[in-house]
């Protein structure tokens, strides 16, 4: 009886990984997910934090596609691992702080590892030539490989045929010829796979699955580093930097700002760990304060939570603060009115 | 069979699941775990991937911005 043949498959939730991984099945081959999460992953919760989005499905993509191919899925924590190849990426960043051709070397490399350890015996990405600016290029197809030690071991099932037979086509563990010629950014291909295979209700995210290729996201990213004069995060960091108003009256500290009921009480998680503060004598929202915050800045900080309170327009409002020790204090402040807050605040 | 807890609250997804998992592979078959989160997700992710991994749904319970998952691990 022959061996049966396994691989793991790159997982991220989207289209081309889920065609890719349905490719190799449907060619006998036992397949198996990998899904790593960096902290940057961008996922229905996070979204539903804000009341606004409730009603988008609140699934993780990559179990959806994993459930639906009918395939076990392993997802893996890569936080603390991932801070180097984002401070300190090789090929550098993106049109963001997106480090995109480090990242899959880091991801294939680290499937190469369970590939080895779990005695598989090949891996899977939905990569196309042409698809991505940064990583997905005919040029860096090979450096992924080469840097990640997988070499002829990865498989791109949706472009094989425009690259070199891997080892599985090599040694007949799965046929070229059923394989696939895609290029470009185009979707018609993938979207023609996908009804073929009776794949429906699949996620294609605009912007792609990471929050660092987001500008916006980046410029918070940036500002976090250049404030405590380090390029270092923890994972509260970065997912905070998700939520609320961010915003910067001085370089010493910022004030996180809900901006509507979920963002509170996400934020409500992380009171003891954060001066914070809400208006007492109106209805506003709970604001963290993030940094080395004298008692002058957080004069200015209340200033700030009150004008995103309904006493925006009183002369006076009172702020209850609570520091680390979950003392309370008030403070009366005048809430800045709309020009008083300069745009460069804005983060 | 034991039973035992986890506290994934302030966690967002995936890292409720993430954690499960990797309770689970401390415990063993037939084991009780109640996983408490405050990710509304969760009520659909832990099921999906104890579906997919084998372990059974118990029970899920909502309560106050707090999701209760109670599961019993599998083979």
């Amino acid at each position: 009886m022959s061996k049966q043949i396994k691989a793991v498959s790159l997982i991220s939730g989207g289209l081309d990984s889920m065609l890719a991984t349905k490719a190799i099945m449907e060619q006998g081959v036992h397949v198996e997910g990998i899904n790593f999460f960096t902290g940057f992953c961008v996922e229905g919760h996070t979204h539903a934090i804000r009341k606004k989005d409730k009603q988008k499905p609140k699934r993780n993509n990559s179990l959806w596609v994993a459930e639906t191919l009918g395939i076990k899925l392993h997802i893996i924590d890569i936080i603390e691992e991932y801070k180097d190849v984002l401070i300190n990426p090789k090929h550098g960043y993106g049109a963001n702080m997106n480090p995109c051709l480090d990242c899959k070397v880091f991801m294939v490399k680290k499937a190469r590892q369970w590939m080895e350890e779990n005695d598989f015996d090949f891996i899977i990405t939905g990569e196309v030539i042409g698809q991505r600016p940064m990583s997905q290029r005919r040029d860096t197809m090979p450096v992924i490989a080469a840097e990640s030690g997988a070499d002829d071991r990865l498989v791109r099932p949706l472009c094989a045929q425009m690259l070199p037979a891997t080892l599985p086509e090599r040694e007949g563990w799965i046929s070229r010829d059923e394989l696939f010629d895609f290029t470009g950014r185009g979707r018609k291909p993938q979207m023609a796979l996908a009804d073929k295979y009776g794949l429906k209700d699949y996620s294609q995210p605009a912007g792609g699955c990471c929050f660092l290729t987001d500008e916006s996201y980046s410029k918070k990213l940036v500002d976090l580093w250049q404030a405590r004069g380090t390029k270092d995060y923890e994972l509260d960091d970065v997912m905070l930097l998700k939520v609320g108003r961010h915003i910067r009256p001085k370089s010493n500290f910022k004030v996180i700002v809900a901006r509507e009921d979920g963002e509170a009480r996400f934020l409500q998680g992380y009171k003891k760990n954060y001066i914070n503060m809400n208006c007492a004598s109106h209805r506003g929202p709970l604001a963290l304060v993030d940094g080395d915050a004298s008692a002058e800045d957080l004069h200015v900080a209340a200033q700030i939570v009150a004008r995103y309170g309904q006493g925006r327009d009183a002369e006076q409002v009172e702020v209850l603060v609570r520091d680390l020790a979950g003392n309370e204090s008030t403070l009366q402040v005048k809430p800045f009115a709309k020009d008083e807050m300069p745009k460069e605040w804005f983060v | 069979m034991s039973q035992y807890d986890l506290d994934a609250r302030r966690l967002l997804c995936p890292l409720p699941v993430i954690r499960t998992q990797d309770k689970i592979k401390q415990l063993q078959q037939g084991d009780v775990l109640r996983v408490t989160c405050t990710d509304p997700g969760v009520l659909q992710d832990i099921p999906a991937w104890c579906r997919i991994n084998g372990h059974k749904v118990l029970e899920t319970k909502s309560a106050e911005y707090e999701y209760i998952i109670i599961l019993e691990v599998g083979e």
